[in-house]
């Protein structure tokens, strides 16, 4: 075995252009960080809690109830069987998107310290943050369906097929995210104007309302919206016991991986300036 | 004596800048964009800039504030990169710079250790090896299982500066932190540099102390305004930058007190 002094490790600042490739080189050789970043983000999030596991449960499990109340006996849509179902299996989605881009834009501020002190792949936070998220979206389905079988709702087999819409909505979000983080260390005001922006793209979705109350004219909106087919790779196994549509589906990883594309491309572009921002 | 373990050739650094400072926000950008109404400034933090320090060498960095001390340090660290020129450095660096940066509050000092060790760029399985080490240098031994939150600031950079030291490497990058702890961890400090000096590890220490560049460093650089004012042997290059303070602070005018004695 060789040991870790008799391994060179070089800086040498002629093959570091900030390029995409680089970064990407410099992610794949911090993936040991990167574990330790969504480690640290998962440990304060649910270690300290007094009952462990289950209490972490209680805080979705009693939104999702307050939810199912209002929109189950409240706010009624006619012809939407079991309504609560409906608007969670795209709500929940809707929260990992926006709490996503949301923590990855304060997460350029927290981490600045780190980013002036070592060396470190800048996009990892992004990166870690949205795999984090990712945890906790998969957790919060355990109260959605216990809420499902409480109130009747069928869970079908369709459900297996979740993991691959998380990673294709995953994707989306990463983008997003990158490109939300870059902008945010330049200018202050971009995290307050995407916290409207957040409010507006969740009516824009069809998340708490059917597609069919909207007006004609309207319906372009809906649908040049990248979210509404997005989606429905999470809504339509859980709430529709089918799987997505080929159209969905295909549409769906083509918005996300040029997203991605774009994020990454636009985030190593600005990352050079990050160091007199931060 | 092989390859200098740190070598700038020709490095410089400048940034672009809005010349109007002010603009922090996007809706601003947008519309002076619009109106094309955009001017910038360069800034140059380092320029042309070539030094190289052999092996297990010490080389101290000074200058004003604002001269590019920090630029510097962070150009050899990877941290930032040359806008022109290249920076080498061979062999495995530690970086001890701004320490206490890092640390997670709710996690124990035994987690911090290893989510440090991390962003440090070290394995698991070599932080493993170490921390029983890094607990004893820190003196945080009963305490390492606790959060970070319940420390005191001394504790914290008692444990900081013995993750960052408490390393197998070849260069070591030091960014003002002798200044750190109370006066018996200072001690401990400067012994853990010594011994570094001892096994061949090439230093670089910027500090604003002159004393400890002098007593360190073998050589030292002299930075002002991003440029080198001055290169040569510790001793000489911080006399002359006593002098030029001196100097400064009599042609000033003002009635500052200048005890600094050129030697």
């Amino acid at each position: 075995m060789v040991s870790i002094t008799q391994i060179p490790i070089l800086v040498n600042s002629a093959d570091e252009k900030f390029s995409s490739i680089k970064e990407l080189r410099d992610l794949f050789n911090n993936s040991h960080l990167l574990m330790n970043l969504v480690q640290r983000d998962l440990t304060v999030r649910y270690k300290r809690s007094v009952i462990g596991f289950f209490w972490t449960m209680l805080n979705p499990l009693l939104l999702m109830i307050i939810l199912t109340i209002v929109f189950s006996t409240i706010f009624r849509f006619a012809g939407i069987e079991h309504f609560e179902t409906y608007f969670l299996s795209e709500y929940l989605v809707f929260g990992f998107f926006s709490q996503t881009t949301t923590t990855a834009m304060g997460s350029m501020g927290w981490n600045a310290s780190l980013m002036k002190r070592v060396r470190v792949p800048k996009s990892i936070f992004a990166i870690s943050t949205t795999i984090s998220g990712l945890v906790n979206l998969a957790l919060a389905y355990i109260p959605l369906f216990a809420i499902m079988i409480v109130r009747g709702a069928p869970v079908c087999s369709t459900v297996l097929i979740l993991p691959l819409s998380f990673l294709i909505i995953a994707m989306f979000t990463l983008g997003v995210s990158l490109l939300l983080s870059a902008l945010a260390v330049y200018f202050d005001d971009v995290q307050q104007m995407w916290q409207v922006g957040t409010i507006g793209l969740m009516y824009l979705t069809p998340i708490i309302y059917p597609i069919s109350i909207i007006p004609e004219r309207w319906l372009w909106l809906i649908r040049i919206n990248p979210l509404t087919q997005l989606f429905k790779l999470a809504r339509d196994p859980v709430y529709n016991c089918a799987l997505p549509s080929a159209h969905v589906f295909t549409a769906s990883l083509v918005v996300s991986v040029v997203t991605l594309g774009v994020g990454w491309v636009v985030f190593n572009r600005l990352a050079r300036g990050f160091y007199l921002h931060i | 004596m092989g390859e200098p373990a740190v070598e700038f050739r020709d490095v410089s650094l400048q940034y672009r800048l809005l010349s109007e400072r002010g603009i922090v926000s996007f809706k601003e950008w947008v519309i002076r964009r619009l109106t094309s109404k955009m001017t910038y400034q360069e800034l140059i933090a380092l320029s042309h800039v070539s030094v190289s320090v052999e092996k297990g060498r010490a080389l101290g960095v000074i200058g004003h504030n604002g001269a590019g001390k920090s630029t510097f340090l962070r150009l050899a660290a990877g941290i930032l990169v040359p806008t022109e020129g290249v920076a080498i450095m061979r062999g495995r660096l530690a970086p001890v710079i701004e320490l206490g940066l890092g640390f997670e509050a709710e996690l124990t000092g035994r987690e911090n250790i290893f989510f440090n060790g991390a962003l440090l760029g070290r394995s698991k399985a070599e932080m493993a090896t170490r921390v029983d080490e890094i607990v004893e240098f820190a003196e945080l031994a009963d305490f390492i299982d606790q959060p970070i939150r319940t420390y005191s600031t001394g504790m914290v950079a008692r444990l900081a500066f013995a993750v960052a030291t408490t390393v197998d490497a070849q260069v070591l990058l030091l960014d003002e932190v002798l200044s750190v702890g109370d006066e018996s961890f200072r001690r401990k400090c400067n012994e853990r540099l010594e011994s570094f000096r001892q096994a061949g590890v090439t230093i670089l220490l910027v500090s604003h102390d002159l004393g400890a560049v002098q007593s360190i460093c073998d050589e030292a650089v002299w930075l002002e305004h991003g440029l080198i004012r001055g290169h040569g042997p510790a001793s000489e290059i911080v006399a002359l930058y006593r002098t030029s303070v001196g100097d400064e602070a009599v042609v000033g005018g003002a009635v500052a007190p200048v005890s600094v004695v050129p030697t």
